[in-house]
């Protein structure tokens, strides 16, 4: 019922990928007895091969506004995506047979480098759609990221609470764990889940990793703790700090994983719009010097 | 002596306010000194429904076909605009209001009621008219100084309209919860709760209203165990006042600048009973029965409005003047008479008046014969008259598109198809009409007089088996709200349609080979139940002697320790035939999903049944072993189990196209949601990352388009409706009275402005212009969207888009599908 985009009406556009790279083989196959004129863009099974990829980098490109003609009838955008990955790929086939693998440093084979990173960085977005998914919900264990982040709420509360009853030290530090915890942050801090928890002490603002700088502390003064209800509410800190600490990690491998399926796409499409250039620019070139 | 009159009106609602308007007319007319009538209202000021409605309220005055017939002006337009012109009348009609008089008691008869108002005063006249709409009254704190003022508030419109103040508020329900934790905001707040716990409150509400007592940051305070014991008036306007409460350790004063009083509203039923009127039904929609004149069983005392079951407020007025002109003898055409012309203009024999028309046809229908008639009369102008005609006559008669003209069907066409979902019913007046009862199932005739339509109507579910208009027919279709109004006000209806329905659907499910006498006795001997969502229909381990029919709703059956979902059935299908087929233990506990309704067929009605018509136990036992070899593969795979019982938690029970989500697969592009805004208005009716998950299993915030959907209950335009294909969907006749917001269990619905249109997609695409697809963040609504108000929208399941939905279609990875009930077990056992 839910299918993958790969596994689309039965691998329909693997098998049609498959046989536009058969083709584009032997066309290029039927290259070689000739003597005179190496395999290259040149001969007519090379602009052949020319026009095809041309034609298949602007249907590739076309997903972009596709994607956002919602009352489309032209295909499910599912079918497109399935379509575009399979015959992405065999893009590859097509224009690397298109080039014969002729390069040197000019507009033509920056065309071909760009084209390369496109379809580099398309198959590494591939990648996250097929993996990342399953692994953020499983991240969730079962439960919306809202409860996750209510649940921080209650545990902040608990702990703001249970701060009351400390000397003044130790409730600055505490409340300061509470104001200098981040979540998210730039988009380095973001696809590393860095930790960037800081709190402040009596000699300064220190790092909070893993809420451990806290914990550190608090599990250094329970055995100290003079009264028994002073341990009991150092005790209730440290167990509170150790479900925030969970909570926090589950919260920043959510923002990493968000970050992670998106990011691609920012090289993806600028790269894409760069593409396009260079390959109008080749062509023209082609032409002109013809 | 106590002041009296001719006519006493109950109520200073639209419907009273043009009831006494146009008994100030009659009076200028004669040249009466002093007024005959009064308008006593409960309330400091007139109109309370409409003063309540949120401010800038635009007001519709629907239906539109209905001209308005009264001396106090209306028209569609702001709350202020309509109140302004109402308070206008009052002015330059001198009208004999009063207020502050809720009246407590109505005694008497013709001639010679005596009403008592809470205000101490008792007021005697003839005729009395009540009108006081079905909004209820709140309950007010019981103490001296407690009607509404400044100091002593029953609603509470904007918290931010109070800072920093001692508010007190009443009460423990979800309005007090929510009232006193806006409040804290800004002000130091009580919370006074008579018992010892929250435990009337929704789950959300109580963790926040603990919190909040128990944050010792927060000036929020709680008195447990505490009534009210009196009031100090503040004696200046703005100063504080003060409470007296009788706490469980003494009395206590608490000084504050306002009281909120939230202890629900009485709703009026209990106080109509008390003047002696009649509701026949139990059920909470019930209304009192009226004759053509709108008068009670109580002879001269009238109902008209909201109360009488007219929820408009054009009604309402067209009843306030006409009831006025029956009480002084006069007769005058129904506003709606016109209509009524309209929908018989097609019939083949004409009469001289609308009115014999309606007579004759109930006349002609037993169930409806004893109908009061101004019943039958609503209900025809709610319906629709078909008429059937041969088919060289139907291609040379020009259809005409009136909503309410007569509708032509030809002769030997189906006036329903099976499989579509459409829950009409259906009152054949003359000719013949074929039907089903299944798919292939053998054809009946119906003859004038007998109805059919009814299992979807009860079920909610598609047409089973068609029907087919033969020769010369004449048919009444009516809506299913409007028959469901008169199902819940009319018993003997009820029972009617009860009757041949539960005939209809043992002869579905049995194919007894019994005459209909034969069947009206079985009928007689089958219970018909009903389940609250959860409740347990038998329970695996009891020993049972009967099977139950479902005929709305849907059942899972399970089974083990664990209570694993093992198969789920719906309306038409049986549970519970082992107990008759096989060993009479129950192999598996059956629970309504949903609300359920079922018919209980014992024993001996079973072989009376199965024993005249050996193909059918044959039928049945193939029936239970594919049925037994479901639940064993079920019970097999406890994985398919859980998902199974989590999408029936999640209420999809009753849906019939439901949107889920493969979290496995779904990259959270929020594609789907935009799809949804860019196809509908700029307002996405879908929120995707909302909702519960289960087993990567994601069902989001969005509409299922239930069997038989909460939201279309109490739509006062009937504005939800739903299409022959099964969507449901909102026409443009919606008031935004959100009703229907409150009614859906799912949250589907909300009320929006509408947002300006965007620049096109290649504007955004190329030079950045807008905020791109999908619904903004926010929006500042125009003035021209403000004016026009805001509406109620929900998911129409893309019934207009020829490709079907489009988040489905726009979601990229396949994450998405929309499903119908029965590819449930489908979807959980690909897994
Ligand atoms: C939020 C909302 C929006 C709506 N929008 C629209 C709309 O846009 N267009 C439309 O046509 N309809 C709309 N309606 C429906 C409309 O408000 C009602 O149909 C209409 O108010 C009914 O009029 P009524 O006179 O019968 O009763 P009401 O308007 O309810 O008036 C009853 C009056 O009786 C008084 N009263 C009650 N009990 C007593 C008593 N014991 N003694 C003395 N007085 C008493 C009350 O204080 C009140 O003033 C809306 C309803 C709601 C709730
Ligand atoms: C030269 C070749 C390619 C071009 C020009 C191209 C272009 C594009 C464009 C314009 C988009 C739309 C992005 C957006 O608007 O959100 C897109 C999306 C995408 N591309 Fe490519 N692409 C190419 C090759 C590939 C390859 C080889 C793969 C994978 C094997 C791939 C995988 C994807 C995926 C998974 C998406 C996201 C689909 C979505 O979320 O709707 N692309 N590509
Ligand atoms: S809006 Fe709510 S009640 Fe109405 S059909 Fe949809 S889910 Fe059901
Ligand atoms: S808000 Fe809902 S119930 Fe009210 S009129 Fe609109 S559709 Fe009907």
């Amino acid at each position: 019922m839910h299918e993958s985009l790969l596994s689309w009406q039965r691998f329909r556009y693997l098998y049609i990928a498959l046989a536009l790279a058969g083709a584009s083989i032997v066309l290029y196959i039927t290259q070689s007895g000739n003597t005179a004129q190496p395999p290259n863009g040149g001969t007519w099974q090379g602009y052949t091969l020319g026009t095809v990829g041309a034609l298949l980098i602007l249907w590739l490109s076309l997903l972009g506004i596709r994607k956002r003609q919602y009352s489309s009838n032209v295909g499910s955008v599912q079918s497109w995506a399935s379509a575009h990955v399979y015959l992405g790929i065999a893009l590859l086939v097509v224009a690397t047979l298109h080039c014969a693998a002729q390069f040197g440093w000019n507009v033509h084979t920056l065309a071909y480098v760009l084209m390369c990173l496109v379809i580099g960085t398309g198959i590494y977005g591939l990648y996250v759609y097929l993996h990342l998914p399953r692994a953020m919900a499983r991240n969730h264990a079962g439960r919306d990221v809202n409860s996750w982040m209510k649940e921080l709420g209650d545990v902040d509360d608990g702990i703001r609470d249970a701060a009351g009853n400390v000397d003044a030290d130790l409730q600055a530090m505490v409340l300061s764990a509470l104001d200098l915890t981040r979540l998210g942050g730039g988009v380095f801090a973001q696809i590393f889940a860095q930790d960037r928890c800081r709190v402040q002490t009596g000699s300064g603002v220190i790092s909070n990793q893993g809420q451990q700088a806290l914990i550190d502390e608090l599990s250094r003064r329970i055995p100290d703790a003079r009264v028994v209800r002073e341990a009991e509410t150092l005790n209730e800190l440290m167990a509170l700090f150790g479900r925030r600490q969970v909570i926090l990690n589950l919260l920043r491998k959510d923002v990493q994983y968000r970050a992670l399926l998106k990011i691609w796409l920012y090289f993806h499409v600028p790269l894409t719009m760069a593409l396009l250039v260079a390959l109008t620019i080749h062509i023209i070139v082609v032409f002109l010097y013809w | 002596m106590a002041e009296s009159y001719h006519i006493a009106i109950i109520g200073a609602g639209p419907a009273g306010l043009s009831a006494a308007g146009r008994a100030a007319h009659h009076d200028k007319e004669s040249g009466a000194s002093n007024p005959t009538y009064v308008l006593l209202e409960g309330f400091s000021t007139f109109a309370k429904t409409i003063q309540k409605y949120q401010k800038g309220k635009h007001v519709m005055d629907t239906p539109g076909f209905l001209d308005l017939r009264s001396p106090v002006p209306f028209v569609a337009g702001t709350r202020e605009a309509i109140l302004d012109g109402w308070q206008n009348s009052i002015d330059t009609d001198g009208i004999n209001i009063r207020y502050n008089s809720e009246v407590t008691a109505i005694e008497g008869e013709r001639g010679n009621f005596s009403i008592k108002t809470s205000s101490g005063e008792t007021i005697s006249a003839e005729h009395v008219i009540m009108s006081i709409g079905t909004q209820g009254n709140p309950r007010t704190l019981g103490v001296p100084g407690d009607a509404e003022s400044d100091f002593v508030l029953y609603t509470l419109d904007d918290p931010e309209e109070f800072q920093k103040e001692t508010i007190v508020v009443v009460g423990a329900g979800d309005a007090a919860i929510e009232n006193a934790i806006a409040l804290a905001e800004y002000n130091k707040v009580y919370i006074v709760n008579r018992r010892n716990e929250f435990s009337r409150a929704k789950d959300g509400n109580l963790n926040a209203v603990l919190a909040a007592i128990n944050d010792k940051s927060r000036d929020f305070h709680c008195f447990y165990e505490t009534n009210i014991g009196g009031l100090e008036l503040p004696d200046a306007p703005g100063a504080a006042g003060a409470i007296i409460l009788n706490t469980a350790t003494g009395e206590e004063r608490v000084e504050c600048h306002r009281i909120i009083a939230r202890l629900g509203t009485l709703p009026p039923r209990k106080f109509v009973e008390s003047c002696g009127i009649e509701i026949s039904s139990p059920s909470a929609d019930a209304v009192p029965d009226v004759d053509n004149e709108y008068m009670s069983n109580v002879p001269g005392l009238y109902v008209i409005g909201a109360l009488g079951g007219y929820p408009l407020i054009k009604q309402a007025m067209n009843q306030g003047y006409d009831v006025v002109e029956y009480i002084h003898g006069n007769h005058v055409e129904p506003v709606d008479t016109p209509i009524l012309k309209k929908k018989f203009q097609g019939l083949p024999i004409k009469m001289p008046t609308p009115e014999e028309v309606l007579s004759l046809y109930q006349s002609k229908i037993p169930m409806f014969r004893r109908m009061n008639p101004l019943a039958f009369r609503e209900l025809i102008i709610e319906s629709r008259i078909l008429v059937g005609l041969e088919p060289g006559e139907f291609d040379r008669t020009p259809a005409d598109d009136d909503e309410h003209a007569t509708v032509f069907i030809k002769d030997g066409e189906p006036v329903y198809q099976h499989g579509e979902y459409s829950t009409s019913f259906y009152t054949l007046v003359e000719g013949e009409v074929r039907m089903q009862l299944d798919e292939d199932g053998a054809w009946h005739d119906i003859k004038p007089g007998q109805f059919f339509g009814e299992m979807s109507l009860i079920s909610g579910r598609p047409r089973q088996g068609s029907a087919i208009a033969e020769r010369d027919c004449i048919l009444i279709e009516t809506p299913r709200r409007i028959m469901v109004k008169l199902m819940n006000s009319n018993e003997e209806v009820r029972a009617g349609i009860d009757r041949v329905f539960i005939i209809r659907a043992l002869q579905s499910a049995f194919k007894p080979n019994l005459s209909l006498a034969e069947m009206a006795e079985i009928a007689d001997n089958v219970e018909s139940c009903q389940f609250k969502p959860g409740e347990a229909i038998f329970r695996e381990g009891e020993e049972g002697d009967a099977l139950h029919l479902i005929r709305s709703g849907t059942v899972t059956l399970s089974r083990g320790k664990e209570q694993l979902v093992v198969a789920k059935r719906h309306s038409g299908e049986i549970v519970g035939q082992m107990a008759l087929m096989g060993s009479p233990m129950r192999r598996d506990t059956a629970t309504a999903a949903v609300r359920a309704e079922t018919l209980k067929v014992r024993r001996p009605e079973f072989l009376k049944m199965a024993n005249s018509q050996p193909d059918t136990v044959e039928k049945l036992q193939d029936g239970l072993s594919t049925l037994l070899r479901q639940t064993n593969s079920m019970a097999s795979q406890p994985e398919s189990s859980r998902a199974i019982g989590f999408l029936m938690d999640q209420g999809l029970g009753e849906a019939t196209n439901a949107l889920v989500i493969d979290e496995a697969l779904c990259v959270g592009c929020d594609n789907c949601e935009k799809a949804c805004a860019e196809t509908h208005g700029g307002i996405s009716r879908l929120r995707r990352e909302e909702g519960a998950s289960f087993a990567s299993l994601h069902v989001p915030i969005v509409c299922r388009h239930c069997e038989l959907p909460h939201c279309m209950k109490d739509c006062p335009p009937d504005a939800l409706r739903r299409s022959p294909t099964g969507e449901v969907f909102i026409s443009d006749t919606c008031i935004g009275c959100g009703n229907c917001e409150t009614n859906c269990p799912y949250d589907a619905i909300k009320l929006s402005y509408q947002p300006k249109p965007k620049p096109s997609l290649f504007s955004w695409l190329f030079f950045g212009r807008g905020s791109g697809p999908g619904e903004p963040d926010s929006f500042t609504p125009t003035d021209a969207s403000k004016n026009s108000g805001k509406k109620a929208v929900k998911c129409d399941a893309c019934m207009n888009l020829a490709g079907g939905p489009a988040c489905v279609r726009a979601c990229p990875t396949g994450a998405a599908v929309r499903l119908g009930p029965e590819q449930f077990i489908e979807l959980v056992e690909a897994r």
